[in-house]
């Protein structure tokens, strides 16, 4: 038998697959009701919960005409009784033909893909990976820039916990030429690991504590939040939580392929006097999802 | 001369003292319990005998096991590269010392260590850890299952 597939981590896959999938989220986005998935039952296990990358992840898989068994929260699940995560995917893994699976601990995804038979699909493991979003965002890109080389892009916020940025940095730098602005507060700078993996690779990046006067520049911001309680001195976040809030002002000498970019839900961090403006393309961003995970199920049960 | 060639003697005789076995040598003298447990020293019934607080101009204090009609494989005395990096090995065979060996960090860990990390899976369901060797010195190991790194401060044994 084959191996099987699975999506775990971004950086299981390689540039090609990236675009492979890519390629495979513009097919459905042209055409999203294929019966790719019809007579197979596929696992939504939310031991965590997290409405939005559910609805996502289950709009696909009905796209897809395939059937869903699960849960919505731990709750739900027998994990409450004290079931292991061991226990309930050998269980799960003799019912359905793919697992797709939100856990609260870190590294839970890549254990469960040990256990089961069938193919997993990591939605989010703790603070770790979410590897479907950082896919949606590079679709997202690939989108609005007609390409994944000499991309310009902007991370602003939460860049030390915020494991989308991390993902998204480790995912992008497989592509040409690219170049990295980090924004961010002095205590939620990105991570020396990550800028050490940008050395070796050569690839440029910026570190800045705002964003104003470069704002010009960018092909893509990323935005993301700055929460308080990332903050030991309240008077600290006090201090800098108005520099990483964009608003429509700000986007006035912004190139025009310029798109902002956020993975939601936004609290504050993007005014609403934005969204009206073309160049906010978070909502698109969030509808991209659902190709995208389309494209990622058919991609590791090899129904294309 | 001749007083040097005793010296030299009484040295030998000193480590070799097993007739048959491995001396484990340059152990940090606070690692000796967990490399005992390690290597599962307190689980068989060979002879064993060990000194601890022995001068060392490297180590400070040092210590050293001798272990007799037991011959390590290299995966399995590898595994205390982790807590006594510098050990030396000495195979004693009919009171001669045959072979010297030191200890190597290799590439990848199984078990013995613990991730650093609470929110870990391996820290919250019985799973055996296995962590890839990123630096050796000093060492990093990145967790298979978190991708989180422990330092070499933050190395705890299981
Ligand atoms: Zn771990």
């Amino acid at each position: 038998m084959a191996m099987k597939k699975d999506l775990l981590s971004i950086t299981d896959f390689s540039k090609e697959e990236y675009l492979r999938i890519l390629e495979l989220a513009a097919e459905f986005e042209e055409n999203p009701n294929q019966e790719l998935l019809k007579g197979k039952v596929v696992a939504s296990l939310f031991f965590e919960p997290s409405t939005r990358t559910r609805l996502s992840f289950e709009t696909a898989i009905n796209r897809l005409g395939g059937r869903i068994i699960g849960f919505a929260d731990p709750d739900s699940s027998s994990a409450t009784k004290g079931e292991t995560l061991h226990d309930t995917i050998k269980m799960v893994s003799n019912y359905a033909d793919l697992i797709v699976m939100r856990h609260p601990l870190e590294g839970a995804a890549r254990y469960a893909a040990e256990v089961s038979k069938i193919p997993v699909i990591n939605a989010g493991d703790g603070a770790n990976q979410h590897p479907t979003q950082t896919l949606l965002d590079m679709y997202s890109i690939m989108k609005t820039q007609g390409t994944l080389d000499n991309i310009n892009l902007f991370m602003v916020g939460d860049l030390k916990y915020g494991r989308t940025v991390h993902s998204l940095l480790q995912a992008m730098s497989e592509f040409e030429n690219p170049i990295f602005n980090f924004i961010a507060p002095p205590n939620l700078k990105m991570p020396q690991g990550y800028l050490h993996h940008l050395q070796e690779k050569g690839i440029r990046y910026f570190e800045h504590e705002e964003f104003t006067d470069i704002i010009s520049a960018a092909d893509i911001i990323y935005m993301t939040r700055v929460q308080k309680e990332r903050f030991v001195d309240p008077i600290e976040y006090e201090k800098v939580k108005d520099v990483y809030i964009l608003n429509n002002e700000m986007l006035k000498n912004t190139k025009p392929n310029m798109r902002i970019l956020h993975p939601l839900p936004r609290v504050n961090e993007i005014s609403t006097d934005v969204d009206a403006n073309e160049k906010a393309y978070y909502f698109e961003q969030a509808r991209n999802g659902v190709f995208t995970r389309e494209a990622i199920i058919s991609h590791v049960m090899n129904l294309k | 001369m001749e007083a040097k060639d005793n010296a030299k003697k009484k040295l030998k005789l000193k480590v070799s003292a097993i007739k048959e076995g491995t001396v484990i040598d340059h152990i940090p003298a606070n690692s000796l319990f967990k490399v005992i447990s390690i290597l599962g020293l307190d689980k068989i019934q060979n002879q064993i005998t060990f000194g601890t607080n022995l001068d060392s101009e490297k180590l400070g204090a040092k210590a050293i096991i001798k272990v007799s009609d037991v011959f390590f494989e290299d995966v399995e005395i590898n595994k205390i590269a982790l807590i006594a990096p510098h050990a030396k090995l000495n195979i004693i065979k009919d009171y001669e010392v045959v072979e010297k060996k030191i200890v190597e960090t290799p590439d990848k860990i199984t078990g013995i260590v613990k991730c650093f990390n609470p929110k870990c899976i391996t820290n919250n369901e019985k799973i055996t850890t296995c962590f890839k060797v990123i630096g050796k010195a000093p060492i990093a190991l990145k967790c298979k299952y978190c991708e989180k790194i422990t330092t070499e401060e933050q190395i705890r044994m299981i």
